[in-house]
């Protein structure tokens, strides 16, 4: 069983997205996506200040196993990107929702209150 | 067993399997001005007749001296370079699909990259592309993907016309403008920009350039730091043993390297197969194309080789990879990892010595043949152009009877460019006695007219 922690968002695409105030919001990759990507090896993230469409690929997450493209879960604003990641990819598996976030954007409160929320998510992968 | 795989009945049968009347109009799409009249061909014959037929035609041409250049060159290949190469462990095309079960292929790989990057002064190289001019090509599409608004590239005249035409063919399609900078038609020389240009990602910097001409490549590289364009450098390996190397280029060296292989082993034949070759800054490395070996250690510690950063391929990303290069010229690149490996450090400088001595002691013996200059004043390494007083292809073709291939008319290349110019080359296979006899033949036809 993979962690689903019952404060975020969710999207189909296996993002999870937090709130850190109306309008602003951190997003990374869930522990069930790291668990099927394996080791993370290198991630090219989104530029601040380029604009995002929700289900849109902003940026590359490579792992031993494979390249997959990053999807932005909401459309807006990249407002900042975790550079640490760049040196240090394995945050991905080893902490996804803390130190492996990998962006903020600028989005509508409306779109995010559409994504799913932790019952679903844990629904749609099937555990 | 027949070399034609089917028959008229079987190949009848195929084509009302699927509905098509006629073999031809299976090749429809292709414009009839293009299509071959096959029936054209002489009836077949038997493989003694025809081995008959070839040693007479090939008796009939003299062997020649060859000063014919132009980004491929007659060089020296020693016996054990291809004696090596045709071993059946190394003798195939292609890096194998099970790659690390072949480890000995793998290690020949590194050992090419380690060349490579040694002689170009950078910190990767790939395990090689098609030729030098689609590794150019690759370069630009990799600059372009590194400075993702920018839409141009900055080519200067002096890059060899056919490299020119390759870039013009694949390009341009990706929505890429390639801009020309003019050379100083004095001294042969790109001439520094005096203008910005804030759409462009990077220069193209030809290290020789396409008229023999060094070019000032520090300042040159220089400029193009200060304007914040990445640089492409373009190199002959043979000359990289002489000449500063790119990654020392300017202030911050060269980001990518390119070149042509063919001067390390591989044999003119009618202009191909060759090798393409492309080293760039480690940072650079999830941006390179083709296939890219790496040293490691196995479960037992033992070293091991294998492929590596495959997540740039489209075996793996497929529409989203770095580039569709999926292959290398690995048998080529056999040949050239062990002439480099026989001629040694030593050796690949004492070739390129020999090359430039000989080039420079035949531009002053042809330079005081009367109505014979020298266009452009810059140095040069084993290449230069003569202007001759008459068309310079006639007199290409006037020297063919004396036995010498004097060279590529420059028209040939560009048809803008003086018909009276004669690109002339130089190898380590050039010896005083041909320099001698190529000055007297030349003599001899210009006073004919």
């Amino acid at each position: 069983m993979s962690q689903v922690p019952a404060q975020l968002r969710y999207s189909t695409t296996h993002e999870w997205v937090a709130q850190l105030v109306p309008g602003r919001y951190r997003v990374g990759i869930t522990d069930h996506a790291q668990e099927l990507l394996g080791d993370v090896v290198f991630v090219e993230l989104p530029q601040t200040g380029q604009a995002v469409q929700a289900e849109a690929a902003c940026g590359v997450i490579e792992s031993v196993k494979a390249a997959s493209d990053l999807y932005s879960p909401l459309s807006g604003e990249v407002v900042a990107s975790n550079a640490e990641l760049t040196d240090n990819p394995q945050w991905l598996n080893e902490d996804p929702y803390d130190k492996g976030w990998i962006f903020e954007i600028q989005a509508d409160e409306k779109d995010f209150a559409q994504l799913l929320d932790a019952a679903a998510y844990q629904n749609s992968i099937g555990e | 067993m027949p070399y034609i795989p089917h028959d008229s009945a079987e190949t009848a049968a195929m084509l009302e399997a699927i509905g098509v009347a006629r073999l031809e109009d299976l090749f429809d799409e292709i414009p009839q001005a293009l299509q071959s009249d096959v029936s054209a061909l002489p009836e077949g014959c038997g493989e003694a007749r025809l081995r008959r037929e070839m040693e007479e035609r090939a008796a009939e041409q003299a062997p020649l001296r060859c000063f014919a250049g132009a980004g491929a060159y007659a060089h020296h290949i020693p016996a054990i370079v291809w004696e090596i190469a045709r071993r059946g462990e190394f003798y195939s095309a292609y890096t194998p699909y099970q790659a690390e079960a072949s480890q000995g292929t793998l290690q020949l790989l590194y050992e090419f990259q380690s060349f490579m990057t040694r002689l170009t002064g950078m910190e990767i190289s790939n395990a090689s592309l098609y030729d030098g001019a689609s590794a150019l090509a690759e370069a630009c599409l990799m600059a372009l993907r590194l400075r993702p608004a920018a839409r141009e590239i900055l080519i200067p005249e002096g890059l060899l016309p056919h490299w020119r035409r390759v870039l013009d063919a694949l390009l341009p399609m990706q929505g890429i403008r390639l801009r020309s900078l003019p050379q100083d038609p004095q001294s042969g020389r790109l001439l520094l920009p005096g203008e910005d240009f804030p759409e462009a990602a990077a220069l193209i910097l030809p290290q020789i350039n396409r008229f023999g001409v060094l070019e000032e490549v520090d300042a040159l590289a220089h400029w193009a730091e200060s304007h914040n364009l990445l640089r492409i450098a373009v190199v002959n390996p043979l000359a990289l043993a002489l000449l500063k190397a790119p990654g020392d280029w300017g202030e911050q060296g060269a980001d990518i390297v390119v070149g042509e292989g063919q001067p390390l082993g591989v044999p003119l034949a009618a202009g191909g197969p060759y090798f393409g070759f492309l080293t760039c800054r480690r940072d650079y490395v999830r941006q390179l194309p083709g296939r890219l070996v790496a040293k490691t250690v196995d479960a037992a510690g033992q070293v091991a080789y294998c492929l590596t950063l495959q997540a740039r391929e489209q075996h793996i990303r497929r529409a989203g990879a770095t580039s569709n290069i999926c292959t290398n010229q690995g048998l080529l690149v056999t040949a050239a990892t062990i002439h480099l490996a026989t001629l040694g450090a030593n050796g690949l400088r004492a070739a390129a010595a020999r090359a430039h001595q000989q080039a420079q002691r035949l531009r002053a013996l042809l330079a005081r043949l009367p109505g014979v200059e020298l266009p452009h004043a810059g140095p040069v390494f084993n290449e230069f152009v003569l202007r001759l007083p008459r068309p310079a292809p006639s007199v290409r073709d006037g020297l063919l009877a004396h036995g010498f291939l004097a060279g590529v008319p420059l028209i040939e290349l560009n048809p803008a460019d003086d018909p009276h110019d004669l690109l002339v080359a130089c190898t380590e296979l050039s010896e005083d006695e041909d320099l001698d006899g190529y000055a007297s033949a030349l003599a001899g036809v210009l006073g004919e007219a």
